[in-house]
C-alpha cells in the first residue's frame, strides 16, 4: 500500500514511477544499471520527464523550472527599485491620511504618535535600454536590467513576517498546505533521476542582524504525499541528513550490500507480489545515487575561476547567499524543478542605514550573477528566476528619523518582485504604485496572481492543478488568481 | 476536475452499483451532486447564486417557479437537472464549463437512472444511527469471527476468494508488531511455532493485549490526533509539559479504560463532580495545541485560534467532520452552518485563559503534576511536619522552680528592654481571599504560598490582653523564595497595600459580641515609594496605596506604624481583625511574609520592642497569684514556645517546611482546562476573523445530528462529551473503529478516516463498519475487545501475498481479498531496531528524552537561539514515543509522521530515497546494526549459516530460502574479506555510536556483520509488517 489512499490521479502518478523506474532497471539494477545512471548527464532538456500527472503540462510551458530567491524579512521597495523622488521634499512630514486610509499598521508602530515620512536613504538611475529604476546599492542587478521583468505592483494580506511569508510560498497564511515546488514536483514530475526535483537551502547575512526562523513547512508538502516536499539543503555536515555512509563502510562495501539488498528483495517480490518492493529497490538506488550526485555538486572545485568570480568572495563560504546561488544554477542545469533559496536579514526595522547596504552587497551580485550565469549557458531561457519578499516597507519611518538607528516598518500594501527568464518578460516593468509607494495605482498584481503567472509560464492552469483533500480540491491560488499576461513574454 | 472524477469513479467502483441496477441517492448520487454541484447548489446559503439547493430533498424537489422542478421523479423530459447535465450548450450546460467541473458520461446516465427509478432521496449515512446488521449466513468454514462474513460477501460479489491463511511466522510477527509495535524475540517466535494447541493464536493475542507495550505503541495514534508535542510551535517554540499527560494516555490504554470515559475525563475531566488530579489532567488534551508566544502579537486573535482548533480537532477525532470548514461561511458540501461551528465553538470558549504563554513555557491554566517520586517526598515532608507540629503541642511536664526561674528570666531581660513597648501579636486566624496558603512562622511571622493571584485581601485575627492599645506596626520581612530575596513574589519584590482596615470584637457572651471599627489617626514608614505613601493605606480610596521600593532589589524588612486615632481600650475577650488589602493594578503585588505588633506607649516609635507576645507582657506585669487563666495559659505558652525543645522542633519543621517548598518549584505544572467563573460571551466571528463579531450564540448541538434517540441540548463541555459518546450518537463509534480498522489493515473501511461527511469516501465495508460501531458500543466501549475482534477475524489472518491478478482486480485492497502489507511507521522503524540491537531501554513514562540527532539541526533553524543538547546513555534506546517532539523542527530520525501541529489521523506512506539514507546511515541505525552484530556473533551460533539464518530469523520470524541463504552467505563473507583488507575501518565501524563495544568478541567479526546486519535491518520485508 502506498502514497494517498484512493486519489485516482495520485495512484496514476505512482504508476507512473513505477514504470519508469521499471522502464529503467527491467533487467535489474546492478553496478552495470548504476555506472550508466552515473555516466548520463547534460543538460535538463535531454531528459524526459517523470512521475508527474497524466495531462500535463497544460500547454506548451515557457519555463521547466523555478529558482526563487526569496528576500525574507521584507526588502524595502522603495529604497530599491521603486523610486519615488517627489519624496525628497516631503522628508519629516506626516504621510496624508487620503494615501493611509486607515490602514492597519503592526503593534511596532501602531503606538506612534506621527507617521513621518522618510525618502528613499538610496540614490536612483536609469539602467539599461529598458530605463529600469534600480538603486545605486544593488550596481550588478542594475547590470542585468535589461534581463529583468519587473512587477512594481504586488500586494498581499498578511502583515507578520511568518503568515505573509507563507502566503506567497503556499497560497495560505497558516501552515499545512503544500508550498510551491511541492505543487510542481507533484504536477510535473522530474527531470532528473540522481537528484531531488525540489531543494531548498537557507542563508543569512554575514552581520547575523535579527532574521525571521525558517520553519521546514515553507518547503513542505502539507497534505500531498511527503515525497514532494523540498530536500534542505545544509551548510553544516551532510549537504542532505544522512547523505555519508556511517563511519567505516566504504562506497565499494556499500555498493556490494545494495546489490545482495536488490538481489533479496527481488526475491521477496518474486514471492509476495508487492510492487512497493520494486519502488523499494529503486528507491535505494537513488538513495545511492545521490550520494555522489549531490556531493559533486557542491563541489565546487571543477568550477573556473571566472565563473566563482562572477558571483562575488562569498561565493566560497559554504551556506552564503552567493555558494547558494551558484547550486542553484548546477541545480538548474541538472533539471531540478524547483530551488527555493531563503535569504533572511531585510527586515530593517531600526538599522536600514547601516544594514540595508550591508544586505544589497550580500546579495546583489550573486542574484545577477546568476541571471547572467544561467544566460550564457542558455538556461535562462527556460528557467524562471523570481526574486522578492514576503510584503514591502512603509513609506514613513519608524523611530527617530534623525537619530543614527531608523527604519521602515511592514507594509502589505505594495512591493517590488522582479522575475527573470523562463518567459517572464525581459526589460519591462508592470504595475505602479502612488506618489508614496504606499498603495497600487495601476495593475495591482495579488500574491495569487503571481503564483498563477509562475504555474502559466509553466505550462499550468493553476485551477486545474489540484489535489483532494478532506473533500476540497485544493489548489495553490485557493479560490483566486489570475494570470499576469502583460509580463509574460 | 479530472482529479474529481478520479475519486468518484474509484468510489462507483466500489459500490460496484451497474448503471441500470437499483440506483441509490446516499450511495450514487450524492457524491456526484457534492463534488460537482454543491459548490454553488449546496448547503452554504450565501455561496448560492440562485434558491436552488440540491443537497435537499425538498431543494430537489422544489418549485423554482413557472413549474420548473430540478427533479420531477420518474419524468427525465420535466426534470430540468437532467436537461442541464445532458446539454452541450455552454450557456445552459451544467456545471458550467468555466467551473472546473465537469461530469463524466457514466455520471450522467448514473443521474438519468436514478430520475427515472423515481428520484428517491436519502438521508447522508453517516448522520443517521447505525443499525446493528445480522451477519450474512456463513458459506463455508473460512469465517473464524462476525467480522468475516461481511468480507466473505463482499468478495462474493467480484467474484474473489479470501486468501489463504499467512504462515505461524508471518503471523506472529504481524501481531506482535501490530500490537506491541516491537518484533518477536526469537524465543517468543519459537515458543508460538511449537505451541500446536488449537487456540495458540488466541492466547498469543491475550498475552500481547495484556503487555504494557500494547499502550506505548497503541499511543501514537492518539498522540498525532491529539496534536501532542514537546514544544509550543511558531517563533518562540518554547519548551511546554505535557508529557504527563502523554503518559496518562499510554496507562488507560493499559488497563483498557473504557473509550467513553477515556472521551469525557479527556474533554470534560475538569467538569467531572469532584474531578481528581487525574481526570484534570486527562483534559489537557485541549491543550496540546500550538501557542503562540511572538511578541507583537495579539492575545485575543491566539486565543481565538485555539479555541478553533478545539472544535476542529474534536469535530475531527470524534465526529469524522470537516467542521473547520464552516469557520468563515457555511459549509459548502455538509449541512452545517456557520452559526452551528460558533455554537460548538462556545463549548471551548470559556477556558480560563489569556492567548498568552504566561505560566513558563505553558500557559494557564496549570496544574501542578508531582512526579511519582516527587509525590513521594511531598507526602513524606507533609507526614514529617504534621508529626513535628504534633510534637510541638504536646508539653512535656514542668515543675515549678524552673517555670519560676524562667519567669525571673524573663522579667528581667523585659526590664532591660527598650522603652517602645512593641510587642509581638501571635495571630490565632488568618486567612487569604484569594485562596494563598498562611503559615505562621517561629518568629510569628505569617508566610505566604500557593498561587499568587492578581489581588488579594488577608484577614488576620489576634486575642489581644486588656490595657490600651496607641498603635500598630506591620513588618514586612524578606524572604529568599520572594522575587530577589524580597517581600513579595511581584516581579520586583515590592508589594502595594491598597488599604488598611483595623476592628476590634469584643466576646460579651458565648452567642453575642460587639464590633468596632478603630480608626487611624497618622502612619508612618521607613519606606515610602515616591508618591506611593504610607498615608495611601487609610484614605479610603481602594487604588491608592503604600509600596516600598527605592531603585534596588529589596532585602531589607520594611517597617510602617499607625497610630490610631484614640487609644484603644481593650475589654477581656477581645480581639483584633486586620484587613490588609492589596488591590492595586500592580498585579500580584500581595506581601510576602508579614508580623504585626502593638504598643500601649503614647507616641510609637518605627523600631524597637522585645519581641514578646502582647498577652505575656500583660501577664507578666501581674504577680502570679493574682493571674487570671488567661494570663496564666498566655505565659505557660510562652515558656512553652520558647524551651529548647520547640526551638529544635520548629527548626526542624522549618526544614522540612523549606524541602518541601523546594520539592513543590520543581513539581512539573502541566495545562489542563478550567473554566472561567464569568463565562465569556461567544460570536459568530465574521469570515472568522478574530476581531469581527457577528450575532451572539450559545453552546448548543448541530442540528443535523439531532435524533429524537440522542439529548437535544447540551449546556457545558462535558454535556458535550456525553452526547459524543452516547450510545445513539451516529458518528462516534463509527469514527473510532474506523481509526482503529486502519491501523490493522493500513486502511479505513472509510478510507478518509477525517472525513465521514459528503466529500468523504463511503465505506467499502458500510455493514461491517456499522456491525463493528455496534459492537463496540454494545461492549461498553471496549477496545481491546475491538482489537481482539478484529485480530482473531480470519480476515486479518489472511496472508498478504498476491498475484499480478488478484493485484489488478483489486489493486487498493478495497476488498479485503488478503491481508495488508505495509511500512512500519518510522516509531515502529526505529523501535524495532533497537530491539534487535538489544539496545531498548525499556521505561516507561517520564520527561521526553533526546536521542542522536546531527549537529545543528535546531541551532540552524533557530539561528542559533535553540540547541540541542543530546542525551547520553539510557536515555538514547528509550522507545521512540520518548523522543523530544520540538514543533518546529521534529525529530529528523523520523519520517512520514504528522507534523503535530494540527490534528492528524490519516496515515502518510511513501517511498523516497531519502527514508534509505536514514535507515542505512543515521548513527541510530548504524549503531543498531553494530549490536546486532555482537548479538549475531554472541548468540547465533558458530557457522556463518547458523549465524545468518538466526540474524534473519529474528527479523523476519521465519528461515531464509536456500537462495535468500546464499545470497546472506556471500555477503558476510564479501563483508568479513573486505575488513580483513581494510583493518583499518574496522576501528571506525566499531566508533559508531555511544554503546560500548563487546570486548570478548573479535572486532574484525563484529565489523563484518554490522555490515550483514545493516543489510537485514534494511531488508523490505523488515521495514514491513506482513
Amino acid at each position: 500500500m502506498n502514497s494517498h489512499r484512493h486519489d485516482a490521479a495520485a495512484a496514476a502518478q505512482l504508476e507512473s514511477t513505477r514504470r519508469w523506474f521499471f522502464g529503467r532497471s527491467a533487467t535489474g539494477i546492478g553496478t552495470a544499471a548504476l555506472a550508466t545512471c552515473l555516466a548520463k548527464s547534460g543538460l535538463a532538456a535531454e531528459t524526459p520527464s517523470s512521475g508527474g500527472l497524466p495531462g500535463l503540462p497544460h500547454f506548451a510551458a515557457k519555463a521547466k523550472r523555478v529558482i526563487y530567491l526569496f528576500q525574507s524579512g521584507a526588502p524595502s521597495h522603495l529604497d530599491l527599485y521603486d523610486h519615488k523622488p517627489n519624496l525628497a521634499d516631503q522628508r519629516g512630514a506626516d504621510l496624508p491620511d487620503s494615501i493611509r486610509m486607515g490602514q492597519r499598521l503592526t503593534t511596532m508602530t501602531a503606538g506612534q504618535k506621527k507617521l513621518p515620512v522618510l525618502p528613499s536613504i538610496t540614490t536612483f538611475d536609469r539602467h539599461g535600454d529598458s530605463g529600469a529604476t534600480v538603486c545605486n546599492f544593488l550596481p550588478h542587478i542594475a547590470g542585468v536590467a535589461d534581463d529583468l521583468c519587473f512587477v512594481k505592483s504586488m500586494y498581499t494580506e498578511a502583515i507578520n513576517h511568518a503568515p505573509a511569508t507563507t502566503f506567497v510560498l503556499s497560497g495560505a497564511e497558516n501552515p499545512g498546505r503544500p508550498s510551491l515546488g511541492a505543487w510542481l514536483a507533484y504536477g510535473l514530475g522530474s527531470d532528473n533521476d540522481n537528484l531531488p526535483t525540489f531543494c531548498a537551502m537557507t542563508s543569512r547575512d554575514k552581520e547575523k542582524s535579527c532574521g525571521q526562523l525558517f520553519y521546514d513547512y515553507y518547503w513542505g508538502s502539507g497534505f500531498l504525499p511527503s515525497k514532494y516536499q523540498g530536500v534542505k539543503f545544509r551548510d553544516t555536515g551532510d549537504p542532505v541528513l544522512y547523505l555519508s555512509n556511517p563511519s567505516g563502510v566504504s562506497r565499494d562495501l556499500r555498493r556490494g550490500l545494495l546489490d545482495d539488498l536488490g538481489e533479496l528483495n527481488r526475491i521477496k517480490h518474486d514471492a509476495v507480489g508487492d510492487p512497493e518492493i520494486e519502488t523499494r529497490i529503486a528507491q535505494y538506488e537513488m538513495a545511492f545515487r545521490m550520494q555522489t550526485s549531490v556531493p559533486d555538486l557542491v563541489d565546487l572545485t571543477k568550477e573556473p575561476k571566472h565563473v566563482l568570480d562572477m558571483y562575488g568572495p562569498d561565493v566560497h563560504r559554504r551556506g552564503s547567499f552567493a555558494y547558494n546561488c551558484l547550486i542553484a544554477r548546477k541545480l538548474a542545469e541538472k533539471g531540478v524543478r524547483f530551488v527555493q533559496l531563503m535569504h533572511a536579514g531585510w527586515d530593517q526595522h531600526r538599522n536600514l542605514p547601516t544594514q540595508l547596504e550591508i544586505q544589497c552587497r550580500d546579495t546583489d551580485q550573486p542574484s545577477a550573477a546568476l541571471v547572467h550565469d544561467l544566460k550564457q549557458r542558455g538556461l535562462l531561457e527556460d528557467t524562471l528566476v523570481v526574486w522578492g519578499g514576503e510584503f514591502g516597507r512603509t513609506p514613513f519611518c519608524q523611530g527617530d528619523m534623525n537619530a543614527k538607528a531608523y527604519g521602515r516598518d511592514h507594509h502589505p500594501r505594495a512591493f517590488t518582485v522582479w522575475m527573470a527568464g523562463g518567459g517572464a518578460k525581459p526589460g519591462h516593468t508592470h504595475g505602479k504604485t502612488d506618489d508614496y509607494a504606499y498603495n497600487v495605482a495601476e495593475d495591482g498584481v495579488h500574491v495569487h496572481d503571481l503564483q498563477a503567472t509562475i504555474l502559466h509560464l509553466l505550462g499550468i492552469d493553476h485551477e486545474r492543478l489540484t489535489f483532494k483533500y478532506q473533500g476540497r480540491h485544493f489548489r495553490l491560488t485557493d479560490v483566486h488568481g489570475h494570470v499576469v499576461e502583460d509580463v509574460v513574454a | 476536475m479530472f482529479r474529481a472524477l478520479g475519486s468518484i469513479t474509484a468510489i462507483v467502483v466500489l459500490s460496484a452499483s451497474a448503471v441500470g441496477d437499483d440506483v441509490r441517492f446516499d450511495r450514487d448520487i450524492r457524491p456526484i451532486l457534492s463534488d460537482a454541484c454543491f459548490h454553488c447548489h449546496g448547503p452554504d446559503a450565501e455561496g448560492r447564486p440562485t434558491d436552488l439547493r440540491l443537497d435537499t430533498s425538498d431543494g430537489l424537489r422544489a418549485d423554482l417557479g413557472d413549474g420548473l422542478r430540478a427533479v420531477v421523479p420518474g419524468d427525465l423530459s420535466k426534470s430540468e437537472l437532467w436537461h442541464r447535465v445532458a446539454s452541450r450548450d455552454a450557456d445552459v450546460q451544467m456545471p458550467p464549463p468555466d467551473s472546473g467541473r465537469k461530469l463524466t458520461s457514466k455520471q450522467i446516465d448514473t443521474l438519468k437512472c436514478w430520475i427515472e427509478q423515481g428520484a428517491e432521496w436519502e438521508p447522508h449515512w453517516s448522520f443517521a444511527r447505525p443499525k446493528r446488521p445480522t451477519p450474512p449466513p456463513v458459506a463455508n468454514d473460512w469465517a473464524r469471527n462476525p467480522i468475516d462474513p461481511f468480507v466473505q460477501r463482499k468478495l462474493a460479489t467480484a467474484e474473489l476468494s479470501p486468501s489463504p491463511e499467512a504462515s505461524k511466522e508471518t503471523l506472529v510477527r504481524r501481531l506482535t508488531l501490530d500490537l506491541t509495535g516491537l518484533p518477536p524475540t526469537l524465543d517468543e517466535i519459537d515458543a508460538f511455532l511449537a505451541d500446536e494447541s488449537p487456540d495458540a493464536y488466541e492466547r498469543l493475542v491475550d498475552r500481547l493485549l495484556a503487555s504494557p507495550r500494547y499502550g506505548e505503541w497503541m499511543a501514537l495514534p492518539w498522540l498525532d490526533a491529539a496534536r501532542y508535542a514537546d514544544t509550543n510551535g511558531f517563533q518562540q517554540d518554547r519548551t511546554r509539559t505535557m508529557w504527563p499527560w502523554r503518559d496518562w494516555v499510554v496507562r488507560q490504554l493499559n488497563e483498557n479504560v473504557p473509550y467513553d470515559r477515556f472521551t469525557v475525563e479527556q474533554l470534560a475531566g475538569d467538569l467531572l463532580p469532584n474531578a481528581t488530579t487525574e481526570q484534570f489532567l486527562a483534559s489537557g488534551f485541549h491543550r496540546n495545541h500550538m501557542l503562540n508566544g511572538e511578541g507583537g502579537r495579539i492575545a485575543e486573535e491566539s486565543r481565538v485560534e485555539y479555541v478553533v482548533d478545539r472544535v476542529e480537532t474534536t469535530s475531527t477525532v470524534w465526529m469524522g467532520l470537516t467542521l473547520g470548514c464552516a469557520r468563515c461561511h457555511d459549509h459548502k458540501y455538509d449541512p452545517f452552518t456557520q452559526r452551528e461551528f460558533y455554537e460548538l465553538y462556545a463549548y471551548f470558549n470559556n477556558v480560563d485563559e489569556s492567548g498568552r504563554v504566561d505560566a513558563g513555557g505553558n500557559a494557564k491554566p496549570v496544574m501542578p503534576y508531582p512526579l511519582p517520586d516527587q509525590q513521594y517526598r511531598i507526602e513524606s515532608l507533609e507526614t514529617r511536619i504534621a508529626g513535628l507540629e504534633r510534637e510541638l503541642k504536646q508539653r512535656p511536664p514542668v515543675d515549678e522552680a524552673t517555670f519560676a526561674a524562667w519567669e525571673r528570666k524573663l522579667r528581667a531581660e523585659v526590664e532591660a528592654s527598650d522603652a517602645s513597648g512593641w510587642r509581638v501579636v501571635v495571630p490565632h486566624e488568618f486567612s487569604s481571599e484569594n485562596g494563598q496558603t498562611m503559615t505562621l512562622l517561629d518568629d510569628r511571622s505569617i508566610f505566604v504560598t500557593g498561587e499568587n493571584p492578581a489581588k488579594d485581601v488577608y484577614y488576620v485575627r489576634t486575642k489581644l490582653a486588656p490595657g490600651t492599645i496607641t498603635g500598630l506596626r506591620l513588618e514586612a520581612l524578606p524572604h529568599e523564595s520572594f522575587t530577589n530575596g524580597g517581600l513579595a513574589r511581584s516581579n520586583s519584590g515590592n508589594f502595594v497595600l491598597t488599604e488598611l482596615e483595623v476592628e476590634m470584637d469584643v466576646k460579651l457572651t458565648e452567642t453575642s459580641g460587639s464590633a468596632e471599627s478603630v480608626k487611624i489617626g497618622s502612619a508612618f514608614a521607613s519606606h515610602e515609594q515616591g508618591s506611593l505613601k504610607i498615608t495611601n493605606a487609610f484614605d479610603g480610596n481602594p487604588n491608592s496605596g503604600w509600596a516600598v521600593l527605592d531603585g534596588t532589589a529589596i532585602s531589607k524588612p520594611r517597617t510602617g506604624v499607625f497610630v490610631f486615632a484614640h487609644p484603644l481600650e481593650v475589654p477581656a475577650n477581645a480581639t483584633l481583625l486586620l484587613r490588609l488589602k492589596q488591590e492595586s493594578v500592580h498585579a500580584s503585588h500581595n506581601i510576602g511574609r508579614f508580623r504585626l505588633s502593638v504598643t500601649s506607649v503614647e507616641k510609637p516609635s518605627l523600631d524597637g520592642g522585645n519581641g514578646l507576645p502582647d498577652g505575656v507582657l500583660a501577664a507578666l506585669a501581674v504577680r502570679a497569684a493574682d493571674r487570671t487563666d488567661h494570663q496564666k495559659t498566655a505565659l505557660l505558652d510562652h515558656f512553652h514556645a520558647t524551651s529548647a525543645r520547640s526551638r529544635k522542633l520548629r527548626a526542624e519543621a522549618a526544614t522540612a517546611r523549606k524541602s518541601l517548598a523546594d520539592v513543590r518549584k520543581a513539581t512539573p505544572q502541566v495545562m489542563v482546562m478550567r473554566e472561567r467563573s464569568t463565562p465569556r460571551k461567544t460570536n459568530v466571528l465574521i469570515r472568522g476573523a478574530y476581531d469581527k463579531y457577528g450575532d451572539e450564540v450559545t453552546a448548543a448541538l448541530p442540528s443535523t445530528l439531532e435524533s429524537p434517540d440522542l439529548p437535544a441540548e447540551a449546556d457545558s463541555r462535558l454535556d458535550l462529551a456525553n452526547w459524543l459518546v452516547d450510545p445513539d450518537h451516529p458518528l462516534t463509534a463509527r469514527v473510532t473503529v474506523n481509526r482503529h480498522w486502519q491501523h490493522f489493515f493500513g486502511n479505513g473501511l472509510v478510507r478518509t478516516p477525517e472525513d465521514f461527511g459528503s466529500q468523504g469516501q463511503r465505506p467499502t465495508h458500510p455493514e461491517l463498519l456499522d456491525w463493528l460501531a455496534t459492537e463496540f458500543v454494545r461492549s461498553g466501549w471496549d477496545v481491546k475487545h475491538l482489537h481482539r475482534l478484529i485480530v482473531t477475524s480470519a480476515a486479518y489472518r489472511q496472508s498478504s501475498n498476491v498475484t499480478p491478478e488478484r493485484l489488478a482486480a483489486d489493486p487498493d485492497n478495497a476488498l479485503l481479498a488478503r491481508g495488508a502489507r505495509h511500512r512500519l511507521s518510522a516509531f515502529g522503524l526505529r523501535d524495532q531496531a533497537l530491539a534487535l540491537a538489544g539496545l531498548l531501554v525499556e521505561r516507561r513514562g517520564g520527561p521526553p528524552v533526546k536521542p542522536y540527532q546531527p549537529a545543528r539541526i535546531w541551532a540552524d533553524f533557530s539561528f542559533d537561539k535553540i540547541k540541542y543538547v543530546q542525551d547520553h546513555g539510557d536515555a538514547l534506546y528509550r522507545r521512540t514515543l520518548y523522543t523530544f517532539w520540538r514543533r518546529s523542527v521534529g525529530p529528523t530520525t523520523l519520517f512520514d509522521t504528522s507534523a503535530r501541529q494540527v490534528c492528524t489521523v490519516d496515515v502518510r506512506r511513501t517511498n523516497t530515497p531519502l527514508h534509505a539514507l536514514t535507515t542505512l546511515n543515521d548513527v541510530t541505525f548504524a549503531e543498531a546494526a553494530r549490536k546486532f552484530a555482537e548479538r549475531i556473533v554472541r548468540e547465533g551460533g558458530d557457522t556463518d549459516d547458523a549465524r545468518v539464518t538466526w540474524a534473519f530469523r529474528s527479523a523476519t520470524a521465519r528461515r531464509p530460502t536456500a537462495a535468500e541463504l546464499a545470497v546472506l552467505r556471500r555477503a558476510i563473507e564479501r563483508s568479513r574479506d573486505h575488513y580483513r583488507e581494510n583493518a583499518a575501518e574496522v576501528d571506525a565501524v566499531l566508533s559508531v555510536g555511544e554503546s560500548p563495544v563487546d570486548g570478548s568478541l573479535d572486532r574484525t567479526e563484529i565489523a563484518a556483520w554490522s555490515a550483514v546486519a545493516s543489510l537485514i535491518i534494511n531488508l523490505d520485508e523488515v521495514l514491513v509488517r506482513e
